[in-house]
């Protein structure tokens, strides 16, 4: 046993385990996607018509987008909660641009940046007071959003923007069945899956996320990330805004109300935790779209409102504590195989 | 009576891909403190758990008082009368000290919780260990060494007769170590018997009777203290002879890179001035609490201070936080590398390639490729003990996790690099590791500043030691000039002098 001991070699190549890649949550949620679509297609002849489907598609991906940069958000163990109240906001301000100056053009600028600012603004609290959590800094913004929107509407809507008619057709135009709108949402995704999962500033992210001193002692610059995501998450709002008003091209006070519950359910369906940390694009993208169809399925069908939201509220729930059974379960396997 | 209070026979233990333990024998007898001894990962931690039935072997059996058992969980070892006292301490800051004494196992009458039996009982164990806190203080306010007695008052308080104690002393100072040798010696005295953990050969003379050695997951021997050589001792744990623990490479120090200048921070630090040059490895010692640590978290970007100057390769320079830091040229390994070191929840790959993940990237999209290979060169030019880069941080021992910290100093381009208490809790083999690396980047022109309380390492390592007391540096001494005595009068300097102020008052 003397002598030089053995130089130990490191194995890195990525083990290719097959079992445990189909094990993975993406590939769960895409079976229960596959549910819903066929589910659908068999109770409602009318689900599987192109035109139908995509117009449907496209309503709920104006809300989707706010789920994308919600995913960046519990990405790093933070919560954006500001996120309807930054959509409405904005597009108040897009309304009355237009309308003051006819330019709708201008008003789709002005949205941006009024989203940016909100959610910049945000973001500055955040690194200013670091002891402060984002869930209270953006409960207390959410409030004050909508309550500007609320000041400067009260109970009137502004409008009219789609009189504009390349405005409208931001949402309406198709390239055969397919919206624009669609194509613009999946590059946007693309975009954003690989800012998360190949790029420094998405593994900054995840490590902010999983340990936010140990990514400040490793030299991340964690307040600039957290002020960029902040920022993000606003601008994101913003395009929802533009989405928003190229659809209805009308906006009350109430627009928006619910986006930020419904995109925190969204992508943790997606298997986000909201610890941080952990989770992927992919899978919040296949849970948008789950939730999306599960709802126009039930409206096809003439289920009321109320029942959808108890059917997706038990679905959440199912789905998480499914995630649970499953760690426990996987455990256990491993436990035995040893 | 059986010659022994516990024995372990041939035990086995199989976790996912490793072996960590292969046939181990031990053998405890009544009334003596037993020294278990071994590398990190040589299978002492899950030796402990066996015992304490927070695993269950693979094979082999144990004997209590010559009686074959079985225990299936903690409760069970709990009432056969084992306790075990763990380097980390594993307790609830919130709650008062009674409640951490008694957590578990409170006092129960008709379902209601006794609260004056349990202080008053909490309060008795306390003062059979001559501690200086009572029981309704909060665990959070009280020190490391402090805890560690509420834990040993907790082992009392379960009437455990087999104790074991993993690393006690690491975070301790040398009067607290001192205090807990008594404490131990007590605890034997009254007829329990004590494993004892340390990577400290002095913790091992002092109070244990027999020693055993296991080494990569197998026992190697057990014998009488007075057997017991260093060398011999080396050999065994490590499986081969070292050729030099401190192998200090002899270099010419180059230019000046980092020079503070009276940095203060009000209530913690006043008026420090150090300097370091390339090729230099500089010591920074003192008592626990002299605020070492927190002077170098300022040069770090961590708090800012309130007045001083720190000039980086002669320019005067801001530094806000870490990120600051590193950009100026200037990394701190931290001396807690589970909670701000590493990312226990990552691949060692990654841990390794985080601070300089920029360099495996272009235009901000990560080359995997690269820097895997990168790494793989890293965790093994450290010996990291890894079967593949995808192992969890959490998964290494605490010296392991230590080299991985390691290696993420040597892909950087730093010119002063910090290392606050590298070696704390690393068994001998990985510490000469450590050492080495230290000495081939002072070869690349880094400056290293060496934070350390062992006094062997500042010794064996250092060109140049300052010594802190109460938030001051009271000496600077070349490694001609230093020595042990000197050193401890500089670091309680401060603390002698007024006592001599008062004299003359």
């Amino acid at each position: 046993m003397t002598g030089q001991r053995q130089k130990r070699v490191i194995e890195h190549n990525p083990p290719r385990d097959f079992k445990s890649r189909f094990m993975r949550w993406e590939f769960l949620l895409l079976a229960l996607f596959f549910g819903v679509v066929i589910m659908n297609a068999n109770m409602s002849p009318n689900f599987l018509v192109a035109h139908h489907l995509f117009t449907n598609i496209n309503t709920f991906l104006v809300r989707g987008l706010v789920a994308l940069t919600m995913t960046y958000c519990l990405l790093m163990g933070e919560i954006d909660l500001s996120v309807g109240s930054i959509v409405v906001f904005a597009a108040t301000t897009l309304g009355i641009v237009f309308n003051a100056t006819g330019s709708v053009f201008l008003g789709m600028v002005t949205a941006l940046v009024v989203g940016g600012l909100c959610g910049a603004f945000n973001g500055l609290i955040l690194i200013k007071f670091k002891e402060l959590h984002s869930m209270i800094v953006t409960l207390g913004t959410m409030i004050l959003f909508r309550g500007l929107a609320e000041r400067i509407l009260g109970a009137e809507a502004t409008g009219g923007m789609r009189s504009v008619t390349w405005f409208a057709n931001l949402f309406d135009a198709r390239i055969g069945p397919v919206p624009y709108f669609f194509i613009f949402f999946c590059a946007l995704a693309a975009a954003f899956a690989f800012v998360m999962h190949r790029t420094t500033f998405g593994r900054h992210m995840f490590a902010i996320g999983a340990n936010r001193t140990a990514a400040e002692y490793a030299g991340i610059n964690v307040s600039k990330t957290r002020l960029k995501v902040f920022a993000l998450s606003g601008l994101i709002c913003g395009v929802s805004a533009i989405m928003f008003a190229s659809w209805t091209g009308s906006i009350r006070s109430n627009v928006g109300e619910g986006y930020e519950i419904e995109a925190i359910a969204m992508c943790v369906l997606g298997g986000m935790s909201t610890a941080g940390g952990k989770g992927s694009l992919p899978g919040v993208l296949i849970a948008i779209f789950t939730v999306g169809l599960l709802q126009f399925g039930m409206s096809l069908m003439n289920v009321n409102p109320q029942t959808v939201r108890i059917i997706i509220g038990a679905l959440l729930i199912i789905v998480v504590t499914m995630q649970n059974i499953r760690r426990i379960i996987g455990k256990k396997i491993t436990q035995v195989k040893a | 009576m059986p010659e022994y209070v516990l024995e372990l026979r041939g035990i086995s233990k199989l976790f996912p891909g490793v072996k960590a333990l292969d046939g181990v024998d031990f053998q405890l007898r009544a009334g003596e403190i037993h020294a278990l001894m071994g590398e990190n990962g040589a299978g002492k931690s899950t030796l402990i758990k066996i015992i304490t039935g927070v695993h269950q072997p693979d094979g082999g059996e144990i004997y209590l008082d010559g009686k074959k058992v079985l225990f299936k969980s903690p409760r069970d070892a709990g009432a056969a009368g084992v306790a075990a006292i763990y380097q980390h301490v594993t307790s609830y800051p919130h709650l008062s000290v009674t409640e951490n004494i008694f957590m578990g196992h409170e006092k129960r009458k008709h379902g209601l919780i006794q609260w004056g039996a349990m202080h008053k009982e909490a309060q008795a164990l306390i003062e059979t260990l001559d501690a200086d806190f009572k029981a309704i203080d909060l665990m959070g306010h009280l020190s490391v060494a402090q805890q560690q007695m509420v834990e040993i008052a907790k082992a009392l308080s379960t009437n455990a007769r087999i104790i074991i104690m993993d690393e006690p002393t690491a975070a301790l100072t040398r009067n607290e170590a001192n205090r807990l040798y008594e404490i131990t010696d007590k605890l034997r005295d009254d007829g329990a018997a004590v494993i004892f953990i340390s990577h400290r050969f002095e913790d091992m003379y002092r109070l244990a009777s027999r020693v055993t050695v296991y080494r990569d997951s197998r026992y190697i021997w057990t014998r009488d203290i007075g057997d017991v050589t260093d060398g011999g001792l080396i050999h065994a744990m490590v499986g081969r002879e070292l050729n030099e623990l401190f192998p200090k490479p002899e270099i010419e120090a180059g230019e000046e890179v980092l020079r503070v200048e009276e940095l203060s921070l009000s209530g913690v630090f006043k008026d420090i001035s150090l300097t370091a040059r390339r090729g230099e490895i500089v010591g920074v010692t003192g008592l626990v609490g002299a605020g070492r640590t927190e002077v170098m978290e300022t040069l770090f970007g961590l708090t800012p201070p309130d007045s001083g100057k720190i000039h980086l390769n002669g320019r005067k320079v801001s530094i806000y936080s870490p990120s600051d830091a590193m950009k100026q040229g200037l990394g701190m390994l931290t001396e807690d590398r589970q909670h701000k070191g590493l990312i226990l929840d990552w691949d060692i790959g990654r841990n390794i390639t985080l601070p300089e993940l920029s360099r495996f990237a272009k235009m901000g999209v990560v080359d995997e490729n690269s820097e895997r290979t990168i790494a793989k060169e890293l965790a093994e030019r450290v010996d990291t003990k890894a079967k593949t880069l995808f192992d969890l941080a959490s998964s290494l021992s605490g010296g392991n996790q230590q080299k991985v910290a390691v290696a993420r100093s040597l892909t950087s381009k730093l010119d002063v690099l910090i290392m606050d208490e590298p070696t704390k809790g690393v068994d001998v083999g990985a510490k000469a590791a450590i050492y080495e690396i230290m000495g081939e980047l002072a070869k690349q022109g880094m400056a290293i500043i060496m934070v350390s309380s062992e006094m062997p390492e500042i010794l064996g390592m250092c060109d140049r030691i300052y010594i802190m007391c109460e938030g001051r540096v009271t000496g600077e001494l070349s490694r001609a000039e230093a020595n042990g005595e000197r050193i401890l009068a500089l670091a309680m300097k401060k603390a002698a002098q007024q006592a001599g102020q008062e004299v003359s008052q």
